[in-house]
């Protein structure tokens, strides 16, 4: 039985008022759950950065709710969401958004420190997460003496170093080569697997989808289709959208569990 | 060291061009004031020199005499009034004026004649560096600063000169009794003063007035002003700041000075907060990542409160080297630099005020970024 961390229920967003108005996401029902990897992807200008914004508590909804673990952010003032984003969000960017004047470590180390977590048992953490992506030995190289999949992998150690619910990636192979996408696809696969986590990724890659519990299409601000997978990286690596089509279903007006 | 603190100097000494543009914008600053009010100090402490270096309890003074130069005259008859008064135990005249110094090769400079009746406790100059006061009772005998050594053409004790056409002896040195006006001080008995001043003897510039041990200060000032009309007794405090409150208000000077001064603040801040918001704006996707990452306010201000702090302290201790220089450098002037431990402490409290609101334009920037353009890029 998985719970659901994050869940999006009628919501829509739209920017600016009266004929100018645009309406970027249209009654959107979408529920992430721990232990699942959720692959969001659709064309450029569906709403996905939105959506995206929304979830992750940087966006307020025009309309709709969204519940964080539990907590709706209906209302909730800046400080109020930054709390929520603190307490259950990590976040993975496609440019990696590592503090250049930080070492590695350090750039983890930011992520409890902004929690208040601090001295040695904040080192340790740190040192072990990236040990788990595999950087045992980069802690003090700074972000330039990095190769993109490795500033990639600090980026996600420091989104999954405090424990959140919910890891949202934005585009995070969209800057790398095949290996290390793929490399990077399997690190927030085992994270929503081994550690139980929420994952959203935002992707445009097909050759990703195979790591993907649910693939979510989006267009025009709303959620088209839905599909469970259960294909592996190999088969997937063609990027045969067919492969993937054939198990969806049509969603008519909204993607709902 | 915090992480914040890290990263505070981290992003600082990244732009080492900007960094020390920013130091030299707190340095220009922080000396600018420095200057301006040691000048201030220094000249204040010099128009008072002579009152606040007198052992006396109360200043006699005609009724328009705003400071010590200020020449006026009172009526010597006035000594034995004073003296009759309850709770006065001694009463000195004072005479001063200016007066014509004849250098040896015969050229003529003006100076200031202090003459004082040490035998009746009249002022006494202070700092003696060679020779003794008390040869002011020798007649023709006089006391000079040896900063004034080149001005008057004298080398020390024994030199000599006339004064008003009158033949001197320098009987002692002092070092350091430098007056605001510039013009030399020159101290002398009383009845040389009237000579060289060519006052009348029956006039006499000022009276200090010692009063009993068991004498109320207050209570006898009132008598005095009560029993003698058209004058002014004043403790030496009150003389002080009434010298002080003409010169450096009344006349501007001193509001010349504050404006330096508040120009300085003016500068350094505005200098600071544009390093500060460039800097910000440079790492504008950092501090929304911060934003992104669930970083509250209070932290984000912590990183740039830091960032002006850092600034502070060290434009600070660069600027108090420099400060310290020209203290040394003025040492010896017309105009001294005086800058005092509270004077310093204050300087540092104000370096960290403007740097906190050289912070402000850039927290303001900060506060207000979008966490969500994180994901635009």
């Amino acid at each position: 039985m998985t719970e659901s961390v994050i869940e999006a229920a009628n919501v829509g967003k739209s920017f600016g008022d009266g004929p100018a108005s645009v309406q970027a996401l249209k009654d959107v029902n979408l529920t992430l759950n721990g232990g699942e990897l959720t692959v969001l992807m659709g064309p450029s200008g569906s709403g996905k950065t939105t959506l995206l914004s929304i979830l992750g508590c940087m966006l307020a909804p025009t309309v709709g709710t969204v519940r964080i673990c539990g907590t709706t952010t209906s209302g909730a003032r800046p400080e109020q969401l930054a709390k929520i984003r603190r307490q259950h969000i990590g976040f993975v960017f496609q440019s990696y958004h590592l503090f250049s004047t930080l070492t590695s470590a350090e750039n983890v180390l930011l992520a409890l420190d902004v929690r208040g977590e601090r001295g040695p048992k904040a080192m340790a953490k740190t040192r072990d997460v990236l040990a788990s992506v595999g950087l045992a030995s980069k802690l003090e190289s700074f972000p330039r003496q990095l190769s993109g999949g490795e500033q990639q992998r600090v980026a996600i150690a420091r989104a999954i170093v405090a424990e959140p619910s919910a890891i949202l990636a934005d585009e995070p192979t969209a800057a790398l080569d095949a290996a290390n996408g793929q490399a990077t696809m399997a690190i927030l696969s085992a994270i929503a697997k081994e550690r139980g986590r929420a994952v959203l990724v935002v992707t445009h890659d097909p050759r990703l989808f195979g790591f993907a519990d649910r693939i979510v299409y989006i267009e025009d601000g709303a959620l088209r289709r839905e599909a469970s997978t259960s294909l592996g990286p190999a088969d997937t690596q063609r990027g045969d959208p067919s492969q993937w089509n054939a198990s969806s279903k049509a969603i008519s007006s909204s993607s709902s569990q | 060291m915090s992480l914040v603190l890290t990263l505070a100097m981290r992003n600082l000494f990244q732009d080492r061009l900007r960094f020390v543009a920013s130091l030299m914008g707190i340095v220009f600053s922080v000396v600018l004031v420095m200057v301006q009010m040691g000048l201030y100090f220094g000249f204040s402490a010099m128009i008072t020199t002579v009152i606040d270096h007198t052992k006396t309890d109360l200043w006699i003074v005609s009724k328009g005499t705003k400071y010590f130069e200020d020449l006026s005259l009172l009526n010597t008859g006035t000594k034995e009034r004073l003296l009759k008064i309850e709770g006065v135990s001694e009463v000195a005249a004072g005479v001063a004026g200016f007066s014509a110094w004849r250098l040896p090769d015969g050229v003529m400079t003006s100076v200031f004649i202090i003459g004082t009746d040490l035998a009746s406790g009249g002022l006494s100059p202070w700092n003696v560096v060679e020779g003794t006061a008390q040869s002011l009772i020798t007649p023709r005998t006089v006391v000079i600063d040896r900063s004034y050594y080149d001005r008057l053409g004298a080398s020390g004790v024994g030199t000599t000169a006339q004064i008003r056409g009158l033949p001197v002896t320098v009987g002692a040195v002092t070092d350091g009794i430098r007056s605001f006006t510039t013009t030399p001080y020159v101290f002398s008995g009383l009845r040389d003063a009237w000579a060289f001043t060519g006052l009348p003897t029956n006039f006499a510039s000022h009276f200090l007035v010692r009063l009993k041990p068991e004498a109320n200060i207050e209570r006898t000032r009132q008598s005095i002003l009560s029993s003698i009309s058209g004058i002014q007794a004043l403790t030496p405090d009150q003389f002080s700041e009434q010298s002080r409150s003409f010169w450096l208000f009344r006349t501007g000077a001193g509001a010349a000075l504050v404006a330096g001064a508040l120009l300085g603040v003016i500068v350094g801040t505005v200098i600071v907060a544009q390093t500060l918001y460039s800097s910000t704006k440079d790492h504008l996707y950092e501090f929304a990542t911060l934003r992104a990452m669930g970083a509250s306010n209070s932290y984000i201000y912590q990183v740039i409160i830091c960032q002006a702090l850092v600034n502070a302290v060290i434009g600070f201790g660069i600027a108090a080297l420099i400060g310290s220089g020209v203290v040394h450098f003025t040492a010896k002037s017309a105009l001294q630099v005086v800058i005092t431990p509270v004077l310093i402490v204050e300087l540092f409290v104000l370096t960290i005020v403007m740097c906190i609101v050289s912070a402000m334009t850039a927290i303001y920037r900060v506060v207000r970024v979008d966490p969500a353009i994180v994901l635009t890029r």
